[in-house]
């Protein structure tokens, strides 16, 4: 009975949602203007959660997942935010590129757990081959 | 009734699993600290602009020798001391553009320390991270300086091709990217 009571009533707690309509000129998609190719992947399997802007999945209504999912994209927006990338300074820049092109090649982004509720998000090798192209030129010119 | 009991039964693994998750994060800070204390870091001393420079240095040298050596646990523990010399780190005394310049490869390279400090069994991954902090200390003692003599080292192989630099405490070809596998690769580019 107390745990009834308990989760009805913490989905009357929100969670802060990480959404915001203005897309500020520091983002890296706005700043670089890549091919459409690549800015659809980097917003189908980056931006949820390295972004200010998440594309909520409907289970984020329910408490406690929304905090869980508050936590993480905070987490990963403090790892990397491609919203904030032109603030970076050059060094730091380049060094989150490269950490990108590291945590694709060896299949640690996008998150497993993430590919699984997320179909889509999932690249293929094609996928990867092209981003890791565009991401290795941007980051040469630099 | 069923279905009720399964969804009980998930959320009750989600709530454990969070309360889970924040008590070994405790557990991990607690654990780094003690750490750090069994190494000896020595006075840290603000007298001189090279003083400041020497905890960074003597920690590096570690963290370098560990890589040379295999050890990411040991990789791990130098690493976490270069996240305390960087965070206690002095750039008072130095002009506008120079502490700017700090600033930014405290930053960096803080990341990189942090990354190689969480990753106590992953060799490779603190290799990468290990590349690019050997830049952002080499660019940073050009600004602060280092009473020890270094010697810039570079492996042509390492990077895909691109090659990667480490500094040395001496001339003898260490080299830290591959350890064991290819411990001769490099030549000494210059004396720091």
């Amino acid at each position: 009975m107390v745990l009834v009571i308990g989760f009805v009533g913490i989905q009357f707690i929100p969670a802060n949602l990480n959404q915001s309509n203005i897309v500020p000129k520091e983002d890296i998609i706005d700043f670089h203007k890549p091919p459409d190719r690549i800015t659809s992947i980097l917003k189908i399997s980056c931006y949820d959660c390295h972004s200010n802007n998440t594309n909520y999945p409907w289970y984020n209504k329910l408490q406690p997942i929304s905090w869980l999912l508050e936590k993480h994209i905070d987490d990963a927006k403090e790892e990397l935010n491609f919203s904030e990338f032109k603030t970076y300074s050059k060094r730091k820049q380049k060094s989150k590129l490269k950490s990108i092109v590291s945590q694709i090649e060896d299949n640690e982004m996008p998150i497993k757990g993430y590919v699984l509720m997320h179909k889509n998000a999932k690249l293929s090798e094609k996928d990867k081959t092209i981003l890791i192209n565009w991401i290795e030129k941007l980051k040469d010119s630099l | 009734m069923k279905f009720f009991k399964l969804k009980w039964a998930l959320l009750a693994v989600i709530l454990i699993s969070f309360t889970a998750q924040s008590n070994n994060k405790e557990k991990k800070i607690t654990g780094k600290l003690d750490v750090t204390k069994s190494v000896n870091i020595g006075l840290y001393s603000d007298q001189q602009k090279t003083d400041r420079s020497k905890l960074l240095v003597a920690s590096y040298l570690q963290l370098k020798n560990a890589l040379v050596s295999d050890d990411a646990k040991e990789a791990a523990i130098a690493a976490e001391v270069m996240v305390r010399a960087f965070k206690g780190f002095n750039a008072s005394g130095f002009n506008a553009d120079q502490q700017k310049e700090i600033a930014e490869i405290i930053e960096n390279a803080s990341e990189q320390v942090e990354h190689i400090a969480d990753n106590a069994s992953r060799i490779e991954h603190q290799r990468e991270h290990f590349e690019v902090l050997s830049n952002d200390m080499s660019d940073l003692i050009a600004i602060v300086g280092s009473e020890q003599t270094l010697y810039q080292t570079k492996c042509p192989m390492y990077n895909k091709g691109k090659g990667g630099i480490w500094l040395s405490e001496t001339k003898d070809i260490k080299n830290p990217f591959y350890g064991s596998k290819m411990l001769t690769c490099g030549s000494v580019q210059k004396e720091i």
